[in-house]
């Protein structure tokens, strides 16, 4: 746990005072300390590329009033610094007052460990790792021509406090584990990767030689793809892998029920609450709280303990994903949703781990149904246009399917649907769910966070295949 | 008030002292300060105000051909020792890398020439609120419009890179940067577009009134789009989506990339990779320019490099490492490229739309479908469809799909090129791609 009150002339006395006189006539608002260390080693090129360790500190303090949100943060953590902070959030609300509304949910739940995985595991063994990776992929095959694997790792911790001195702090372990390896044969390349993470030590995702796994997938999708054949292009029927592949749900439904669009009505959910918008058996939740995953939060950045929000219940949208702001002018409460990349930046409703519950056919079933359409097992990234609901996304391990059978793998092409309709096209939910490997990261207003997402297999009567074989 | 030079150059030789004290062989340094100002508007009133105020070190130790770097935000001179003891600890036991190097001494910028990328000009608060009303006013005069939403923001950094061989320059610059996003809705439809204007001086940002009626124009003209069917057709990228062919080159053409082999323009100097009537330039010295340097990200003097001539390619994007790798000198390009531009083409925009009886005009991708190992292209995109040189109707939900091989030599540029941002292209008409629609 950081103490942010041994760092200069600034006592916790002093941070409550010009808190509470900040924050008096406000809304709501708080004053938000972080400390992260940070460590990032690359292999690349046979060679270690970099290490890099990363230290930062800083506070935001956010007052606000109606519907106005005054943010102002510094790396200064000091007296003067703070007093600054306030003159400027009180000159953005000097006409707008507010009652401030003390209460905030309490929970003794916790959903990871305090440590730090950085000082876990020394570098040492860190480069010996990656130096493996590298030995073991060029050694497996004389088609790999390039290598590259990393080690990001991460501790921040938080103190929120708000008017009235009330505190609440974290401890955010995470880490992330990477490779990626370039194959060529016959002229041709094609590139695969993998990765595995949460916010356990490293040892914990790499016990039993587990970096090998990790390795021998991002080589198998790079094999695959080696023989890989132009991707059709037009509507087709889509049947979709198991685990990552839920970023699919991530972009088409997941975005466009994040609190604040719907608030402002830019979101093309914005008025089906209560309304069917998927398939009946369809059933979406989006979930802070499962043991050590990449998006798991014990408290969210406002203090609200995370919990699991039912976003769509067997086919009905059911709730939004609120922080406490949007929250307050929808009249409703928030879901422990709100979030921020960091100190510099303003607390937005976001995701955790979404997540679409399995149902009871099977994948078999799913290919067989299928005449004419494709495979998607694994993807790349994906983005949304919230307000037409049109959203796309990458494979990065795709086959033909021809005749209930599964055929050639094709070439890496994006897929674009609608979201508001593409879940009333899903006519098969599997009974496979499974959880992605600990990858994610959400973009959203130049802001990144770390997310999760889970899905069982799933049949799509109709998308657009973005490929060049007409 | 941005930190001055004074400031910033005492917290930089004291690390470079520190780091050589501890037996570092060699050191760099970057110290940057930075304070912008946000005021964000939702229809026509104020919604939010942001403020940010942020010191920034990175330092690299090497001890021999080890190297290693540690970055903060904490400038405290006993917080700065801890990370740099860190630092060169673990410059140690890291293995040596017979590239690793600072650049070569007579590669760096002697002078810094006066490029004019700041301006001092304080734009406070209410200026910017009464900016933005302006802006909201005109961009919601359609009552198609239904949201709106803006903000004005003003940053000034400045920053110092100092090495142990001696460099030690760094200067301010300013942006001013204004953006817009409406919505518009009508009975089969609700779709976003936006307009913006970023420059380093106050007095070029473009009209508040002129920003926000193009923002509402271009979004009610896609109102009640269509989905096309599944064809070769020729393309015509917009400004906004042509200068990102450019971004994509720039990418594959970096020396790491080619260090690497993960490029699809490995080993194609002196080859040809555009149509023969394509020249690319890169220009770093251009007045108030968005992307203007001094010199690069490790102090190498940046000259105005010609990467396609011709349609042949000749320069990669070189730094001190790759470079080395490559057996190549660096030309001032750790960090990339600085104001990359097409030369304009012959055609103009009005005849390029009336080429073809039919042609879809793309005025926004989504997605990240740009494969720079083997150059495959497929993205989700937006436009219209014309034909005889008329806009016809919206188009959306539809993707695009080539190989920027084939691409890069079947550009047509139209003659509108203006000099704004740091990457530039004039309108481009791309022949014989794949639409995939219904």
């Amino acid at each position: 746990m950081s103490n942010f009150f041994n760092k200069s002339d600034l006592t916790r006395q002093d941070a409550d005072k010009i808190v509470s006189e900040t924050l008096n006539n406000c809304d709501d608002g708080e004053l938000y300390l972080e400390e992260s260390k940070s460590e990032s080693i690359l292999l690349d090129d046979n060679k270690i590329k970099s290490s890099n360790y990363s230290s930062d500190l800083g506070f935001g303090f956010r007052a606000i009033s109606n519907e106005v949100v005054a943010y102002s943060y510094s790396n200064e953590i000091s007296k003067n610094s703070l007093k600054n902070s306030s003159e400027n959030l009180k000159s953005t609300l000097k006409s707008i007052k507010g009652t401030y509304n003390h209460e905030i949910p309490k929970s003794n739940k916790k959903f990871y460990e305090d440590i730090n995985p950085i000082e876990q595991k020394n570098l040492d063994s860190k480069l010996e790792v990656l130096n493996k990776v590298n030995d073991f992929l060029r050694k497996k095959d004389g088609s790999v021509k390039q290598v590259t694997a990393s080690f990001a790792g991460e501790q921040k911790s938080i103190e929120i406090i708000r008017s009235g001195g009330e505190a609440l702090t974290d401890v955010r372990p995470l880490i992330r584990f990477n490779v990626s390896v370039m194959l060529e044969k016959n002229g041709r390349k094609e590139t695969g990767v993998y990765g595995i993470g949460g916010r356990q030590s490293y040892d914990d995702y790499l016990k039993n030689d587990n970096w090998k796994n990790v390795c021998e997938e991002a080589f198998r999708i790079a094999s695959v793809n080696l023989e890989s054949k132009p991707a059709p292009a037009g509507e087709m029927k889509v049947v979709l892998g198991p685990g990552w592949p839920a970023i699919l749900i991530h972009e088409a439904i997941g975005h466009g029920l994040e609190g604040d669009f719907n608030r402002k009505k830019t979101s093309a959910f914005h008025d089906l609450m209560g309304e069917k918008v998927a398939s009946e058996g369809v059933t979406i939740v989006d979930d802070g709280t499962i043991d050590n995953r990449r998006g798991s939060l014990t408290i969210d950045d406002e203090g609200t303990p995370t919990e699991r929000t039912v976003l769509i219940e067997n086919g009905i949208l059911k709730n939004f994903m609120q922080d406490r702001h949007n929250a307050r002018l929808m009249n409703t409460r928030s879901t422990g949703s709100g979030r921020r990349e960091n100190y510099r930046h303003i607390v937005l409703p976001r995701m955790r781990n979404t997540m679409m519950l399995s149902g009871n056919q099977t994948q078999d079933e799913m290919i067989k149904s299928v005449d004419k359409g494709i495979f998607a097992v694994s993807f790349g990234g994906g983005q949304v246009d919230i307000t037409s609901g049109k959203f796309v996304f990458n494979c990065t391990e795709a086959y033909e399917i021809n005749n209930g059978k599964i055929g050639s793998p094709i070439k890496g092409a994006t897929l674009i649907g609608d979201g508001p309709s593409i879940l009333r096209e899903v006519s098969m939910v599997g009974n496979d769910m499974m959880l992605d490997p600990g990858i994610g990261t959400c973009g959203k207003a130049g802001q990144g966070v770390p997310v999760g997402v889970a899905q069982p297999s799933i049949l799509i009567d109709k998308m657009t295949v973005g490929g060049t074989k007409l | 008030m941005v930190k001055d030079q004074e400031f910033l150059k005492s917290k930089a030789s004291y690390c470079l002292d520190l780091a050589k004290k501890m037996g570092a062989t060699d050191a760099s340094v970057t110290v940057g300060h930075s304070i912008s100002e946000t005021v964000n508007f939702r229809n026509k009133s104020l919604e939010a105000s942001d403020r940010s105020d942020g010191l920034a070190l990175n330092i690299e130790t090497y001890l021999g051909k080890k190297r290693s770097s540690i970055s903060s935000s904490n400038l405290l001179d006993e917080n700065i020792k801890t990370l740099i003891e860190k630092c060169f600890e673990t410059t140690k036991i890291t293995p040596e890398d017979e590239f690793n190097s600072l650049p070569d001494k007579n590669l760096l910028a002697k002078q810094i020439s006066s490029l004019n990328l700041y301006d001092e000009t304080r734009f406070e608060n209410d200026k910017k609120i009464k900016y933005l009303k302006d802006l909201e006013e005109s961009a919601s005069s359609d009552n198609q419009i239904i949201n709106t939403e803006s903000s004005f923001t003003e940053n000034k950094s400045n920053f110092i890179l100092a090495n142990s061989d001696g460099f030690c320059e760094g200067y301010k610059t300013s942006s001013f940067t204004t953006s817009c996003v409406t919505v518009a809705k009508d009975e089969n439809s609700m779709e976003r577009d936006y307009e913006f204007s970023s420059k380093r001086h106050l007095s070029d940002i473009k009209q508040a009134t002129d920003l926000g009626n193009k923002a509402a124009e271009q979004t009610i003209r896609k109102l009640s789009p269509k989905k096309i069917g599944s064809e070769k057709i020729n393309i015509i990228f917009d400004k906004r989506i042509s200068k990102g062919m450019l971004s994509v080159f720039a990418s594959a053409i970096s020396a790491s990339a080619i260090a690497r082999g993960t490029s699809f323009l490995k080993d194609k100097i002196d080859q040809q990779v555009f149509a023969n009537s394509i020249n690319v330039i890169d220009k770093p010295d251009i007045i108030k320019g968005m992307g203007s340097q001094s010199f690069d990200s490790e102090g190498v003097n940046s000259n105005t490099l010609q990467l396609i001539e011709k349609g042949i390619l000749k320069n990669y994007l070189v730094d001190t490492y790759n470079g080395k790798k490559l057996n190549l000198q660096s030309n001032g390009r750790s960090g990339g490229t600085t104001n990359l531009y097409f030369e304009k083409g012959n055609i103009s925009y009005e005849d390029l739309l009336k080429k073809n009886s039919k042609s879809l005009y793309i005025t926004e991708t989504i997605g990240h479908g740009s494969n720079l190992v083997t150059g495959d292209y497929s993205v989700g995109a937006t436009g219209f469809l014309v034909e005889d040189g008329e806009f016809k109707y919206p188009v959306n939900e539809i993707t695009i799909a080539g190989n920027f091989k084939d691409m890069f030599k079947n550009i047509t540029l139209a003659s509108d090129l203006e000099l704004e941002y740091s990457v530039n292209s004039p309108t481009m008409m791309i022949e014989g791609m794949t639409v995939a629609g219904k």
